[in-house]
């Protein structure tokens, strides 16, 4: 007998091991989420995913799915608390898509967008931070750093190098790079890594890339992210 | 000339009124004028209270964001700093002009036609029309473009129209009507597909007539308010503009052409990439804005005017025949010499909305707008300046990045920068012949506004919002103290208060 849990009254099988929202990605079952890949191991540091799994608030991404769950995923409450995580990633970054080489790409504003964000709701905290331009082929520009987390895991568990980490608590949480310099051209780091393609916002770049795509053609131009999430192969679609 | 008014001796005994924010136009600006006891005007002044300091902001940023993020400089003409910025970043990757793809450079032209007949169209029917059909001291309840649509219904809709027909065709190439991508360095991101050509096309015939209407309307307003029309606010000056090598009307790329006052030839087929050689900018204390001038005449004599009325004025002829022809008949108007009318630059504009519409009637039929070759790249250079006839004028941007191709200077000349001496002038005479010695009313204050208004000014990127801008104008004595205020709210009713 399959084991099953069920998501918004809806019954979901999943295998002994699965998290939550392995389990839902497979039901196609849209959870919203940033620092998850399906391909990683799971971080669950945005809180994005944040379900009621028996009236408890868990991360979908981590979670152990279980016999007999009731979930709450798609619900007014859960999707405004989402929303309200959201307003807070943009509003801690430099977030200005009008001029952002990767809107239309972009998975934090993709995510904004189907939880109907329309404003930033908090005050901007304009942080100074820099951009490494160092590199000849990938950029940083930590304005858009939002810690996921992803280039990490992709250079340590896919390139199988060590290019990336985070460094310091809470609000001065920032991305390294792991070289004396500090600087990433003289890091191991090549624009065919898989951590230099990852970047769910638009802080890691293929330099000289930006606007080919035109409007209307881009990822997010005619489907919302959680079309594209269920239905890419990988559930993660950046390049 | 009226240069003594720029700065009066005795600044402090003088009564004060001030005109801000100058509407209708596009950004932030106000006049102010000081008066004797007599209303004599004493000093006058246009000032730029908003600074943006785009310059700084672009530097740090890669070169490739330039398009997109100097859009932002302008929520009117977004696509010529577009184009100016994207015409500079070829360069930085080795692409020069004659080099680019056939297909990217006629796309590119298409959409600056598309930006400026939507440009010309708005400022003429919206912001312009009312000064124009009813008077510049008519009722202030009429000045707006709904009393044009009420009383001229035709031409108010035809103005509305031919504004979103420029609109649409941004939409097509660049794939939004404000704000889109399209130009990227050395080329553009898509060609035209057959539908949305055809759906151009469709009312591409319509709109050449409509502008063609349009300018036997200026004509006839011009030609029947004679001589107020050719002397109201007109001042001899330089004009500046690129023309195309054979002297041809141009507005995406040329040579710098530049004729003085009597129409002798200054300048022609200028390389612009050496613009500083010819061009040198003078900063001001009581303005945000340059005063930019042409090195040879120095800072005294050497200020121009730049858009339309330098462009029709110094170009040997329009290569497209209906506009041709009425370049004809607007050089006959003044014998076939320079035409100095300030006002006479609603009537080279709507010439120009004219070549708009015939040329990209032209493109349209050019197979090349569909495909081909979109985007080259060459070997990696440090500089990069791209300069296009904006709307307003010529509009230089010029930019230096590093070897991560970061930004590391930048400086831009706008359009409206170029006329910023002229625009004073202009206030100056108004002030000094219309004002002078008078009681100060709005209507007459409105004088001001249209001779501004004539240069289509853009005085910072804000945002645009027509007849919604508060007006507000002080009357402060010899004391300083304020005597009365006039106070226009954004529901366009007045109300008089006294100090
Ligand atoms: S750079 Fe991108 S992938 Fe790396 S932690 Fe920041 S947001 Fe995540
Ligand atoms: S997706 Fe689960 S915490 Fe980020």
């Amino acid at each position: 007998m399959n084991k099953t849990l069920s998501i918004d009254g809806q019954e979901i099988p999943f295998e002994d091991g699965q998290t939550i929202m392995q389990a839902a990605t497979a039901a196609k079952v849209y959870i919203p989420h940033l620092c998850h890949h399906p391909e990683f191991t799971p971080h669950g540091s945005c809180k994005l995913c944040t379900v009621k799994v028996n009236g408890r608030n868990c991360s979908a991404c981590t979670f152990p799915a279980a016999e007999g769950q009731e979930v709450l995923n798609n619900t007014t409450d859960i999707n405004e608390d989402r929303k309200k995580i959201t307003q807070m990633l943009f509003v801690e970054g430099n977030h200005f898509c009008p001029s952002c080489e990767k809107t239309g790409n972009c998975q934090l504003q993709a995510v904004a967008y189907h939880l109907n964000m329309l404003d930033n709701h908090f005050p901007l905290f304009y942080p100074q931070r820099a951009m490494d331009a160092s590199h000849p082929e990938v950029l940083i520009d930590h304005n858009r750093c939002i810690f996921c987390t992803l280039c990490v895991r992709a250079s340590q568990e896919q390139d199988g190098k060590n290019v990336f980490a985070l460094s310091g608590r809470g609000i001065n949480k920032h991305l390294i790079v792991n070289t004396p310099s500090g600087k990433l051209k003289d890091s191991a780091l090549v624009a065919d890594d898989r951590a230099a393609h990852i970047c769910p916002t638009g802080a890691i770049l293929i330099k000289r890339t930006g606007y080919t795509i035109p409007i209307g053609q881009r990822i997010y131009d005619h489907h919302d992210i959680s079309d594209v999430s269920l239905t890419t192969a990988e559930a993660q679609h950046d390049h | 000339m009226y240069e003594h008014l720029e700065t009066a001796e005795n600044a402090a005994q003088l009564k004060r009124v001030v005109i801000d924010p100058v509407s209708r136009v596009e950004g932030h600006g106000k006049v102010t004028l000081l008066l004797d006891e007599n209303n004599k005007v004493q000093q006058a002044r246009l000032h730029i209270v908003e600074f943006r300091g785009f310059e700084r902001f672009i530097q740090g940023r890669p070169y490739w964001e330039l398009p997109v993020l100097v859009q932002r400089l302008c929520g009117i003409c977004p696509v010529s700093h577009h184009l100016a910025a994207a015409k500079a970043i070829d360069q930085l990757v080795g692409v020069d002009p004659e080099n680019l793809p056939v297909s990217a450079d006629k796309l590119r032209r298409l959409l600056h036609f598309g930006q400026v007949m939507q440009s010309h169209a708005l400022h003429f029917f919206h912001l312009s029309s009312p000064d124009l059909l009813f008077g510049f001291e008519s009722e202030q309840s009429k000045r707006s473009i709904i009393a044009v649509l009420a009383a001229f219904p035709d031409i108010g809709v035809q103005g509305v129209k031919l504004r979103k027909y420029g609109q649409e065709v941004i939409r097509m190439v660049s794939g939004k009507r404000i704000h889109g991508s399209g130009a990227i360095a050395g080329g553009i991101n898509k060609a035209l597909t057959r539908a949305e050509r055809d759906y151009l096309l469709q009312d591409i015939e319509q709109m050449i007539a409509w502008a063609q209407g349009a300018v036997v309307l200026i004509q006839k307003v011009h030609c029947s308010n004679l001589p107020y029309y050719d002397e109201f606010a007109g001042l001899r000056s330089n004009y500046l503009s690129l023309t195309k090598s054979n002297g041809a009307l141009e507005l995406y790329h040329g040579g710098i052409r530049v004729k003085n006052a009597e129409g002798d030839t200054l300048l022609d087929n200028i390389d612009y990439c050496q613009y500083n050689q010819y061009i040198h900018e003078e900063v001001r204390s009581w303005t945000y804005m340059k005063f930019p001038y042409l090195l040879s005449l120095g800072k005294e004599n050497g200020w121009y005017r730049v858009g339309p009325l330098a462009r029709v004025n110094i170009c040997d002829y329009i290569d497209t025949p209906l506009a041709e022809a009425a370049r004809v008949e607007f050089k006959a108007h003044s014998q076939e010499a320079l035409v100095h009318s300030t006002l006479a630059f609603h009537w080279a504009r709507l010439i120009e909305v004219l070549h708009c519409a015939e040329s990209i009637e032209r493109l349209l039929h050019d197979p090349a707008i569909l495909g081909g070759e979109l985007v080259t790249k060459g070997e990696k250079r440090y500089e990069g300046i791209g300069v296009i006839e904006a709307p307003r004028g010529t509009l230089f941007h010029h930019y230096q990045v590093d070897e991560n191709d970061i930004v590391t200077k930048a400086n831009l000349i706008v359009s409206t920068t170029s006329n910023n001496m002229a625009m004073n002038e202009s206030v100056r005479q108004v002030a000094a012949e219309y004002l002078s010695g008078q009681e100060l009313t709005e209507p007459l204050l409105n004088n001001i506004e249209v001779a501004i208004r004539a240069y289509d000014p853009c005085l910072s990127c804000a945002t645009h919002a027509v007849g919604k801008m508060p007006l507000q104008l002080e009357l402060v004595n010899a004391q300083g103290d304020l005597v009365a205020k006039l106070l226009k709210h954004d529901t366009g009713e007045f109300e008089h208060a006294h100090g």
